[in-house]
């Protein structure tokens, strides 16, 4: 028996260049207790569909069609009668959790009054049918939490309280907007876990809209393939993974890259072994304040805490870690773009951490980054041109300016930006678009060594397999070395020769990229490569996962350090030593893990392991 | 918290310390003084009451004087224009006028701006927002001392209604048209700031989610929305307290409440610096706790905020 019935549906907005369709004609049902996934790139109108179910479109939003939704038509209702569904029988957890939940209202205040709407239960028993979902999605200290503010919890908790929030009332239909997007992957896989057991458990029917196909081959019964408003494919899983009949499914399936299967390496194998970059115990300290109070207590955050590596002309290092790891701030600190560091950076042969000045700009020709958020990295009052050429003017001062268009037109094409282009502004271009100008400013003057942080993360992996492509093929035009930082293992697989693996600015791991996936030695590697889905249903849900329960610590937390390495954890100030298992693979000093999980049992860390 | 109020004391005396040092030096760099005149007074009359004052002590001596009678005494030092009045006097008379109707002034702007722009932000697009928009974007144009004749002339001339001056123990209709005239353009405004601010709030995530959930939609707007979209209008809040206290100015001139705003043309006029000083010193210490009153106020609107 069907949840909600959706016949016909069609969602378009009024604007002032006409109706724009976002939903063309959709049709579909979702079974009790079944998991409905929608993928499709970002604008294909996911969840524009689920929104006008729940009757929360933007004012100028117009649907027909038919939801039908335990027996009730729910197009067309009032908000009133909108309100006695939603939150009740019909509950939304959306994507990003540090922006979904009420700033000032503790998360008790926001979870009883789901209940005193719904259920008119108030007070004690309200709070203790809320404590009683805390404890359900697993969040640690579940008491404490009810009097805390969102801004006190971290992301992966905040979505345990929406969903927690969602599920007070039981509802039928549990709509996922992106749930675990926003998340660090070893987040998102307990997330995953938490609501497949609640949909067992509640018999909840979910909906899940995603853009990632490895988040569908774990989690969905059936799938709906979304593009342009329209659904191209529907099937069950198994067959949309290993039979796709349409394109698009088919597209959407290649460009994911993939953990357990590396693309053939595009990029050339590296010829020199001498370093053009080498990295010494880098350190970079953030000072922090922790108490309230007159005298404000100081703590010193260790962002980069002693970090060496070098780099060859031409190759790819990747840099994998989860937030908070410090491979950012590592980033920045290479290229001096920090005032404070300790530790040394030999750029062929100098001391770059020695340079002031006009020498420091000097070298800054061949030291260029591209950031993660294509659109906030460009100047929004420069035109794309002016953006690209700017290096040009400030490095070959002598070019004029017909010589500077040229180049900039090469390079336009050479990242594939029509020439029509050169006079618009970012807010005009896609995303894609935009990461591309940001990679051609970046090259114009031919750099020796691009930092790519995070630069495909925002975007659709259709584009995002595009612009890594291009910068395979930039590097080996122009012999470029790169260091590629992502929290994405399977993206980082795809474009790099070794691998470089983060915690709390600690390397714990550092290998040549096939050896990293195929024989990871530290724990922490093993954990991050074991959440990471794979788009593959078979493969994905018969794999063994290695959990080690509760969130990435926070580097403030002295302990934190020493997490895989329990065995010295009488020693605060020790730091594990990186010791050479084979050739060229570095591992980081770590006990067995089923001594680091006896030790975070005993130590009464937050939550016990779950499964 | 409390920590934090004592430091923010603690910072504002060198700033007010500042202040005094500040203006006591701009007055004497000012030309002319108290007792300058077309006539000249004979040289030893002339030094017999600058005597009497203290002014022929050498300059620093005067400023740490003054200083040390505020700390100690509490004591402004005597008028220069009024033989036998001193500035606290001067003070305690036309103050608490100025602050009657400076407060009312501020609460009416404040909750007439507030409630009008609430109004027009949940009415989006509706002729209630419409009337609202182009009623503030007039008013915006109205300052006190355009208001103040305009009121004059239409409720004291031409209808009859209001009496066009006097204070009169603050009766009601001597109040209205002050009030009038110095709230209008900060009714504008808060108006327009607040209507920003709620509509940008109503679009935020956690407004969907608060819908999401099936509350009723005051229950969204007062619990969810209010606080956050209140913000911006308490930063404002600061500087237009003290506009309503500073625009006594015109207000006294215009409608001879007799407020303290009176004074302080006076003692400009009269090169009374003593006055000058002493209101100005007055004005300065009620924005340092305006300003502080709005960063608590902020810590209670949104508890990200940590001292």
């Amino acid at each position: 028996m069907s949840v909600i019935e959706v016949t016909n549906l069609s969602v378009s907005f009024d604007t002032q260049d006409g109706a724009v369709e976002a939903v063309k004609d959709v049709s579909f049902h979702i079974d009790r207790g079944e998991c409905l996934g929608i993928v499709g790139e970002s604008g294909a109108g996911k969840s524009q569909t689920f929104l006008a179910a729940m009757g929360l479109l933007a004012n100028n939003g117009r649907t027909s069609g038919s939801v039908r939704f335990g027996g009730r038509e729910l197009l067309g209702l009032t908000p009133k009668e909108a309100n006695r569904v939603r939150g009740a029988e019909l509950a939304m957890i959306f994507q990003d959790p540090l922006t979904a939940l009420t700033p000032h209202l503790t998360v008790a205040q926001q979870m009883a009054e789901v209940l005193s709407t719904h259920r008119g239960t108030r007070g004690a028993d309200a709070e203790r049918i809320c404590l009683e979902w805390l404890e359900r999605v697993q969040i640690a200290e579940a008491k404490r939490r009810l009097r805390q503010y969102p801004h006190e919890l971290s992301g992966g908790m905040r979505q345990r309280v929406m969903i927690a929030m969602a599920m007070l009332c039981s509802p039928k239909l549990l709509i996922a907007d992106e749930p675990t997007t926003a998340l660090d992957a070893t987040v998102q896989a307990e997330i995953l876990d938490l609501m497949a057991r609640l949909q067992a458990e509640e018999n909840t029917a979910i909906a899940l809209i995603t853009h990632d196909m490895g988040v569908v081959a774990r989690m969905c019964d059936r799938v709906e393939v979304m593009r342009l408003g329209a659904f191209v494919e529907s099937g069950n899983v198994e067959d949309i993974f290993h039979a796709p009949q349409h394109d698009h499914t088919k597209m959407l399936l290649d460009s994911m890259p993939r953990l357990d299967q590396a693309k053939p390496q595009a990029s050339p194998e590296v010829m020199s072994t001498g370093a053009i970059l080498k990295v010494r115990d880098l350190k970079v300290n953030f000072p922090i304040k922790l108490d309230r109070g007159l005298f404000g207590r100081a703590a010193i955050l260790r962002a980069v805490d002693g970090v060496s590596f070098d780099l060859a002309p031409g190759e790819t290092l990747g840099i994998v870690g989860e937030s908070g790891g410090g491979k950012s701030t590592l980033a920045r600190a290479v290229l001096r773009l920090l005032p404070e560091t300790h530790g040394s950076v030999t750029w062929l042969g100098k001391e770059l951490t020695m340079l002031e000045g006009k020498a420091l700009t000097k070298e800054r020709r061949n030291l260029q980054i591209v950031f993660q958020d294509p659109l906030a990295s460009l100047n929004p009052r420069m035109t794309i041109s002016a953006s690209i050429a700017e290096p040009l003017r400030t490095f070959q001062p002598t070019l004029t300016s017909r010589e500077r268009k040229i180049k900039v037109a090469e390079m336009m094409e050479r990242v594939g930006l029509d020439q029509r282009m050169i006079n618009r502004y970012p807010h005009e271009l896609s995303g894609g678009q935009n990461q591309r100008v940001g990679i051609a400013r970046a090259m114009i003057n031919r750099p020796k060594l691009v930092i790519c942080d995070e630069a495909v993360s925002a975007l659709d992996v259709s584009i995002q397999s595009q612009i890594i492509e291009l910068l395979k093929e930039l590097q080996a035009d122009m012999g470029l070395s790169m260091l590629f930082i992502s929290h994405d293992l399977s993206v980082v697989r795809d474009i790099s020769h070794r691998i470089m693996v983060l915690y709390l600015g600690q390397v714990v791991e550092l290998a040549g990229r096939d050896a990293l996936y195929s024989a990871p030695e530290h724990p922490y590697t093993r954990m991050l490569i074991s959440a990471a889905p794979i788009p593959d249903p078979r493969v994905e849900r018969t794999r063994n996962r290695i959990r080690i329960p509760g969130e990435l610590s926070s580097p403030l937390e002295p302990a934190a350090a020493l997490r895989f390495l329990p065995s010295r954890r009488g020693q605060p100030d020790y730091r594990p030593r990186l010791q050479e298992v084979r050739p060229g693979h570095w591992v980081a000093e770590h006990d067995t893990l089923e001594a680091i999980l006896a030790a975070r049992a005993s130590s009464g860390m937050p939550r016990a392991a779950v499964d | 918290m409390t920590a934090y109020i004592v430091r923010r004391v603690l910072v504002a005396v060198p700033t007010l310390v500042i202040l005094i040092f500040a203006c006591f030096f701009l007055m004497q760099v000012a030309p002319g003084g108290p007792f300058t005149s077309e006539r000249p007074l004979p040289p030893q009359v002339l030094a017999n009451i600058e005597a009497r004052y203290g002014l022929d002590q050498p300059l620093w001596k005067q400023m740490w004087d003054y200083l040390v009678g505020i700390v100690t005494r509490f004591d402004f030092g005597p008028s220069f224009a009024y033989r036998d009045r001193d500035v606290n006097d001067i003070i305690a008379q036309g103050f608490p006028v100025t602050l009657t109707y400076g407060l009312i002034s501020f609460a009416v702007a404040t909750f007439a701006g507030m409630g009008i722009g609430v109004a027009a932000a949940v009415r989006h697009n509706t002729w209630l927002d419409y009337i609202a928009v182009g009623a503030t974007f007039s008013a915006q144009a109205l300052p006190n001392f355009v208001m103040a004749p305009i009121l004059v002339i239409v409720f004291t001339w031409q209808l009859g209604w209001l009496p066009g001056g006097g204070w009169n123990g603050g009766q009601w209709q001597y109040l209205v048209m002050p009030v009038i005239a110095l709230s209008t353009s900060y009714v504008a405004s808060i108006t327009r700031i607040t209507r920003s601010s709620m509509l940008e709030t109503l679009n935020s995530d956690f407004i969907r989610t608060a819908r999401a959930k099936g509350l009723p939609e005051h229950r969204v707007i007062w619990r969810h929305a209010m606080k956050p979209a209140m913000l911006p209008v308490v930063s404002y809040l600061g500087p237009t307290f003290v506009a309503m206290i500073t625009g006594s100015v015109v207000i006294d001139v215009y409608f001879s409440t007799g407020g303290i705003g009176r004074a302080y043309v006076d003692s400009a006029l009269n090169r009374d610096y003593a006055v000058m000083l002493g209101v100005t010193i007055l004005y300065g210490g009620l924005t340092v706790l305006f300003n502080l009153l709005v960063d608590v106020a902020y810590a209670w609107l949104d508890p990200k905020i940590r001292y």
